[in-house]
């Protein structure tokens, strides 16, 4: 971590950056917030462990429009959804400068509280430099430890690689991470009778308080102004009067995103009602890469995009229809 | 608020039957914008739009809405009859009681129920709609025909003969298609070449024909009466300027094993080679699958004896880009793959062939110098069978479920053809129907019967079972007699379905031209217009319609290129004025729309904007509406909503399912 603080300082000293997009703490430990430092001394808040799960990439959307560079610390998974923003032409490449920041797995405090762990005061070995792979927790309950890998974001067991896709400089080292099937959630619902479908989603998209926390995180709903905000279309706004959160919002979000999700995993973990909202996006890539060929959306820039692009192989309408 | 007139439409019964269509009239009154409604026997007719033209006056409307057939069928006669009384055309809606309603239900009360909806999510749009101005869009004097059969060739020659460049692309080396591949055609028993090759050197002697062969159109951009067609002129490895045709090459190739297309793989041909002797252009081309020097480096030797220098063997595919005004696709079809039908024993017995290989052996330049024989043993067959609807009516997948139509007037010329020459071979023919509409066609088939002493069967065979001494043991059933068949046969000729070319679904594709499950291109209107495709500036020649014989195809190929001309011989035309346009302040600038672009006619412009309040300069979606043909494509893709489609904007279209949905 004292080594891109360091690295950011120069950078900010030298005038090569304008300002540093990175994270710092919040009220506590595992509370880590996304936030601009315009000064060295500012930078003494600058923070990055286990619990940086949030991906920066699309406040480099506003950062385009400020003057001067900005630095943005990004994890190998984060620099899909750079350079999905870079695709979509919402970036400007030249306003960034990118220190790919190395990554062992971030965690999910839900994850480590699930297993019973309560009452947390501090958590020592989230350090990216720790060798260990055990957390040891101080709560008001006394010490408890749990397996790093059991804290991890689910979207961690799926990793995408330890590779940055787009970056000017390295800091640290990442570990690939994968140890579960991306698909095998997926399936399981496939399997699903309709009805059980139905129950099943209805039952996670009932908890939506539509704080739309979901959509403000997401890189890929990156409109300028999202249409369920825009009064040319009649949807129900924020007040939660109606099914509309567990009929439509989520169902038409992922349309929105599809082919242009890659599976960065914002949307679940920011959901304060833990809803497992990825699947949906993950069951369009799952269809996408079965119809038209393995696509990660943010891998290269300069890829043909399956659903915007019409080759004489592509899958009949009639297929699709009858796989559902 | 719209001043909307709603007028239904009895056609006569045809939905005044099963709607109740003066109750459709009176409900619909109540709808919001409706000032006016009535009910006539025929919208269509003058009287009918004298009435919505004297409705408008009468009641200061603003909006029309028509319930009676589809909008395909009408919705231009009432836009000119609005437009007689001064309302912009695109102030009438179209709600289809007829098709979408009458047509499909026979309980009354239900229709009509039905009908009012309709109806009302047509007044629902209308309360949306704004007047809309058509551009224009200028013509190129130029066509093109794809596929060099007869279809084709005909087409090419009555579009050149009057007075317009025609460039005809064909796939294989010659133009000709199926009909030079012919031996006679019925009823007159002419032989095909006789007729054919003049047309062919007509073509390509015609100075307003140009003919690419060996060439396959590769991309399609444009629209009507602007086209613009990149066209892949596949490497010859011969030089077309140079080569005399003299063929020493073909007879000097030391590769000769490869099977002939032209003569249906029946005998081989060399790799360097025409497809046969009258082919247009007679200049041959090297099959670099098959060519020695190609797979080796080593041989030459169609270079070494080609007195005129025109081997070329570092030619390279060319690209030709040309722009036209209209296209017209005429490529044609081929015999189905009888893979799925074992029981014939084609694959197992060279003794089974189909009627196409059975042209190819009676002609006298095919394989057996035109002599019946067969392959097997070169024995003159004395019993021959005939089966026929070969994959032709079929219900189940092996097949096609339409009828070829072609099959059982030839089956009778070549019974006829075999009785007369062989007297001594007795011919069989299994048949579900003989059908046989068209001038003098069933003249011949009785001449067949009654004259020439064929024998035909109605009954189908259900298997043919090759013999340990090369009889082929033909098992079927004669349903006139009820009893079963077993019949001793030396040949057995397949009447084998017809398919569109396969290459079709390609074709289709880039010219967005729609076909239907068997692959055939689909007319603007089954009936009324049968050799024009839905999509504007796209024509129909041939079999790629559907199954057709030589005569039919010809008086189609006229009928195209009338069509074709009648495009040309404008200078402008009208552009479609429902056309994609981007709000400005919504546009995220991400592209989407415009790689989904069928039409190249979305760019991008850094522009300056002001978006309440806040001034910047931002990438936006900007539409060529010269260019847009308002498929909405890009309408479904934007993700912010940015892109509407005049005419038939979201808001429209919500609001028409909210009617319906009420």
């Amino acid at each position: 971590m004292q080594e891109i603080v360091n690295r950011a300082k120069e950078l900010l000293a030298d005038g090569t950056v304008a300002r540093v997009l990175g994270w710092k703490a919040g009220e506590m430990s595992y509370d880590v917030q996304p936030s601009y430092f315009e000064t060295a001394q500012s930078l003494d808040e600058f923070v990055y462990n286990g619990f940086c799960g949030a991906n920066l990439s699309k406040y480099m959307i506003e950062a385009s429009k400020m003057e001067g560079k900005t630095l943005i610390c990004l994890k190998p998974c984060d620099t899909y959804s750079f350079n999905q923003l870079l695709k979509e032409h919402r970036i400007d490449r030249e306003k960034a400068y990118i220190i790919g920041v190395g990554c062992k797995g971030k965690l999910d405090i839900e994850k480590i509280r699930a297993q019973g762990i309560k009452g947390i005061r501090s958590i020592e070995g989230a350090e990216l430099t720790d060798a260990a792979d055990t957390l040891t927790i101080q709560t008001i309950y006394g010490e408890k430890t749990c397996a790093y890998s059991d804290g991890m974001l689910e979207r961690c067991h799926v990793c995408k690689g330890k590779e940055h896709q787009i970056y000017d400089e390295l800091i640290g080292e990442s570990k690939d991470t994968k140890d579960g099937d991306r698909f095998a959630e997926v399936e399981r619902i496939e399997k699903m009778s309709p009805e059980e479908k139905f129950a099943f989603f209805q039952k996670e998209l009932s908890k939506c308080i539509r704080c739309n926390a979901c959509r403000n995180v997401c890189p890929a709903c990156s409109c300028r102004k999202c249409v369920f905000d825009s009064t040319k279309f009649d949807s129900s706004q924020k007040a939660n009067a109606d099914s509309f959160e567990e009929k439509m919002f989520h169902i038409i979000r992922a349309f929105h995103v599809a082919g242009r999700c890659t599976d960065c995993g914002e949307c679940s973990r920011v959901c304060p009602q833990g809803i497992p909202l990825h699947l949906f996006n993950r069951k369009f890539i799952k269809d996408i890469n079965e119809f038209y060929g393995e696509y990660q959306a943010g891998e290269d820039i300069e890829a043909d995009v399956p659903l915007t692009s019409f080759t004489f192989d592509d899958v009949e309408p009639g297929i699709v229809k009858e796989r559902g | 608020m719209q001043r909307i007139g709603v007028f239904v439409c009895h056609c006569g019964s045809n939905i005044a039957a099963s709607v109740d269509v003066k109750k459709v009239a009176d409900v619909v009154r109540m709808e919001p914008g409706v000032v006016y409604s009535e009910d006539y026997q025929y919208m269509c007719s003058e009287a009918g739009q004298e009435k919505v033209i004297h409705a408008i006056k009468e009641y200061g409307l603003t909006g029309v809405v028509i319930c009676s057939c589809s909008p395909r069928m009408h919705e231009a006669t009432f836009r000119k009859a609005v437009e007689k009384a001064g309302l912009n055309p695109y102030m009438v809606e179209v709600a289809n009681i007829r098709e979408h309603c009458s047509w499909i239900h026979k309980d009354v009360e239900e229709a009509t129920k039905k009908a009012v909806i309709l109806a009302r999510a047509a007044i629902a749009k209308v309360n949306l709609n704004t007047p809309l101005q058509p551009g224009e869009s200028r013509v190129t004097k130029r066509a093109l025909v794809i596929g060099g059969g007869i279809a084709g060739i005909q087409t090419a020659l009555d579009i050149a003969d009057a007075g317009y460049e025609v460039d005809i692309v064909e796939k294989t080396p010659s133009i000709g298609g199926r009909m030079s591949q012919l031996d006679k055609t019925f009823p007159t028993l002419d032989c095909a070449a006789c007729i054919l090759t003049p047309k062919m050197v007509e073509a390509s002697a015609h100075e307003k024909i140009n003919i690419y062969t060996y060439s396959e159109v590769e991309k399609v951009s444009g629209f009507v009466g602007d086209f613009t067609v990149d066209i892949r002129k596949k490497a010859r490895y011969v030089d077309e300027n140079k080569c005399t045709g003299c063929g020493v090459c073909q007879e000097k190739c030391p590769s000769k094993k490869t099977p002939s297309e032209f003569n249906r793989g029946l005998n081989t041909r060399s790799a360097i080679y025409t497809p046969f002797a009258q082919a247009i252009p007679n200049v041959p081309v090297i099959d670099t699958q098959s060519c020695i020097k190609f797979k080796t480096g080593k041989c030459g030797a169609c270079s070494k004896v080609c007195q005129a220098g025109a081997i070329d063997y570092t030619q390279k595919d060319t690209i030709i880009t040309e722009k036209y005004g209209a296209i017209v696709v005429a490529t044609g079809f081929d015999m189905i793959k009888l893979d799925n039908y074992d029981e014939y024993a084609y694959n197992q017995s060279k003794d089974v062939v189909t009627s196409l290989e059975l042209e190819r052996i009676m002609n006298a330049a095919g394989p057996t110098k035109g002599h019946l024989e067969r392959l097997s043993d070169g024995k003159a067959p004395k019993e021959m069978v005939f089966i026929q609807c070969v994959g032709s009516r079929c219900d189940d997948h092996r097949g096609k479920s339409y009828c070829s139509k072609i099959c059982c007037m030839y089956t009778a010329k070549h019974a006829m053809l075999i009785r007369d020459k062989y007297p001594d071979v007795n011919v069989t023919v299994f048949y579900i129907d003989v059908r046989t509409p068209g001038k003098n066609f069933d003249e011949f088939y009785r001449r067949a019967v009654e004259q020439y002493g064929v024998n035909y069967i109605k009954g189908q065979v259900g298997k043919v079972i090759p013999q340990p001494n090369g009889k082929l043991l033909v098992q079927g059933s004669d349903l006139l007699d009820n009893k079963q068949i077993l019949k001793e046969a030396d040949m057995v000729v397949l009447a084998a379905a017809i398919e569109p070319d396969p290459s079709v679904r390609k074709i289709a594709t880039m010219l967005t031209a729609s076909i239907d499950t068997n692959n055939f291109l689909t007319e603007a209107h089954a009936k009324l217009r049968p050799v024009e495709s839905p999509t504007a500036g796209i024509f129909l020649s041939g079999v790629c319609q559907g199954p057709k014989d030589i005569p039919e195809t010809v008086s189609q190929a006229g009928a195209a290129a009338v069509k074709a001309i009648g495009l040309l011989a404008k200078d402008k035309l009208m552009t479609n004025p429902c056309t994609a346009k981007p709000d400005e302040l919504l546009c995220n600038g991400c592209s989407s729309c415009a790689n989904v672009c069928p039409y190249g006619a979305i760019t991008y412009e850094e522009k300056e904007v002001n978006d309440h309040g806040i001034r910047e300069v931002r990438r936006l979606a900007q539409v060529n509406s010269a260019l847009c043909q308002g498929c909405g494509a890009c309408t479904v893709t934007c993700p912010s909503g940015a892109m509407d489609l005049q005419g038939f904007s979201n808001r429209q279209i919500i609001a028409e399912v909210d009617a319906i949905c009420r």
